[in-house]
């Protein structure tokens, strides 16, 4: 029979062993939370950012109308106003990103989520959004009611 | 004040506090068979932990399910290892099981008092393969798709059910989109609810029964002799946590090594790939209904294997309660038997139905 090992001995063994399986355990966790990690995050979307677009024909808007279309991924509204004047605007409210719609009566853009107001300019009005809409600028390609409302980002 | 020492004042853990200090797992010349289950239930927590990082990216409709895959495996970060694991762990956690299954048979764990251990082990056995079945469909590959008809199709042999079970697991007369959310709904959900439930009830009678001695073993004590233990914390864990990474080191060198295969995208309209075969695990009854023949005294084959795998299934639940001699802490070479006869059974028309045309 061996002596037992003195006091002094054994806890530096008890050490070495308590590091090596926390060394262990803890490279375990690494190799795991890394990629994990990884795979949360999505990658870049596969749509590339659209720059221009048709919003549609001259023709469907009539003074004091609106028409909601996309750009890329995300709505855009394009209205024409009492004089004649056709801009477009990015639809998402700048404050919670919902969809904003065009109110006749009032000639203003509202966001029915935290009745935001915004004039036909895309200044804010009233209510929560903190800037005002981005706008885009508008030309039109052809004549007449067929003219395609040609939108780009600025 | 520790973490603990606050819990304790307020759930007062004795009960647990006990409970730990006194576990122990008695030693024998069988008990390696003991890590079995507990590289069992390691894989099933893999599969919970990879399932739910898949559902992050997988879409279950005809139109993108095949597409959604393919974004995982080749777009994702990690992407294909996380699905790599998820299908190899699926397979080594189905052949685990068996081998928890046969262990627990050879010994006759399952006498008296352990039967409803058994019998949760036995439903569990048969989830795993539901499981497998289910999740078999989800990437909507031409493979799968077809497997699912025949497997679906079989299911629609049950006499009088029969054409039942097939609109039912099918969601209609053919195996389509509708099919797909079925076994979606089935593999992410049913499954996993069913399952974790009768997993505590097979782990909570595991750990208030302790672990079952062999017959042989026990014969041998002398009167008053008891078998030498080992404290479950911390010796025995750690030695399940080796275990453990012994499944880690496999499981990650056949993910990395042996992509799993997603292959074309389901195609109703096209023919059916020659060579088509289930998933290993299916291949024994595979091949035994193939082996049937069309009718048996008048009775269509199909029907009379469904059938008698239904016995055989119903059998092997009710093993415990058979095997009276064993429940009387005798031996039972009878059931030894049938355990090998199963076991030769189940390898050799694996492997045949492999090979076979």
């Amino acid at each position: 029979m061996t002596p037992p090992p003195p006091e002094s001995i054994a806890f530096d063994r008890r050490r070495f062993l308590d590091a090596l399986l926390t060394v262990g355990f803890v490279s375990t966790a690494i190799a795991i939370v890394y990629p994990v990690g990884r795979f949360l995050i999505p990658p870049a979307g596969g749509e590339p950012a659209v720059d221009a677009t048709v919003a549609g024909r001259a023709g469907m808007l009539r003074p004091n109308s609106a028409a909601l279309f996309k750009f890329g991924t995300r709505p855009g509204i394009v209205l024409r106003t009492a004089d004649g004047e056709v801009r477009a605007f990015s639809a998402v409210c700048t404050h919670l990103d919902c969809t904003v719609q065009f109110k006749a009566d009032t000639t203003q853009l509202w966001c029915a989520c935290h009745n935001g107001l915004y004039d036909l300019g895309g200044n804010v009005v009233s209510g929560p959004p903190p800037r005002a809409l981005q706008r885009f600028t508008v030309n039109l390609r052809g004549e007449g009611d067929e003219a395609e409302i040609v939108v780009t980002r600025t | 004040m520790t973490v603990l020492d606050w819990l304790d004042e307020r759930v007062d853990l004795r009960g647990v506090r006990h409970f730990v200090a006194e576990k122990g797992v008695p030693l024998h010349a069988q008990k390696a068979w003991y890590y079995l289950g507990g590289m069992t239930l390691f894989l099933f927590v893999v599969q919970i932990f990879t399932g739910i990082l898949l559902l992050l990216y997988y879409r279950p409709s005809a139109a993108e399910a095949y597409e959604s895959v393919q974004f995982i495996v080749s777009e994702v970060e990690f992407g294909w290892l996380i699905r790599n694991l998820h299908s190899w762990s699926a397979n080594l956690l189905i052949g685990l099981a068996f081998a928890h299954f046969f262990s627990v048979f050879f010994l006759k764990s399952y006498r008296k008092p352990r039967e409803l251990t058994w019998v949760s082990g036995v439903l569990l056995l048969f989830l795993m393969l539901g499981f497998g079945f289910s999740g078999y469909l989800l990437p909507w590959n031409e493979l799968a798709f077809f497997a699912t008809k025949v497997g679906t199709g079989i299911a629609g042999a049950v006499p009088l059910v029969g054409p039942f079970a097939l609109r039912l697991l099918r969601g209609g007369d053919d195996v389509t989109g509708a099919t797909l959310s079925r076994f979606y709904g089935l593999h992410v959900a049913v499954l996993p609810a069913i399952t974790t439930a009768l997993v505590a009830v097979h782990l909570l009678l595991v750990q208030r029964q302790g672990m079952s001695v062999p017959i042989g073993v026990e014969r041998r004590l002398r009167p008053g002799e008891r078998l030498p233990q080992m404290p479950f914390f911390p010796n025995y864990i750690l030695r399940d946590v080796l275990a453990w990474y012994v499944v880690i080191a496999v499981l990650a060198a056949l993910a990395a090594f042996y992509p799993w295969e997603l292959g074309t995208k389901a195609d109703s309209f096209a023919p059916v790939p020659a060579g088509i075969r289930p998933e290993w695990y299916f291949l024994a009854t595979f091949h035994t209904l193939k082996l049937i023949p069309s009718h048996v005294l008048g009775i269509e084959g199909e029907h009379l294997g469904v059938v008698g795998f239904g016995m055989v299934a119903i059998v092997l639940v009710l093993i415990p309660f058979l095997d009276r001699r064993a429940s009387r802490g005798e031996s039972s070479r009878l059931f030894t038997l049938l355990a090998a006869l199963g076991l030769l059974y189940l390898v050799s028309f694996t492997i045949i139905g492999h090979f076979a045309k």
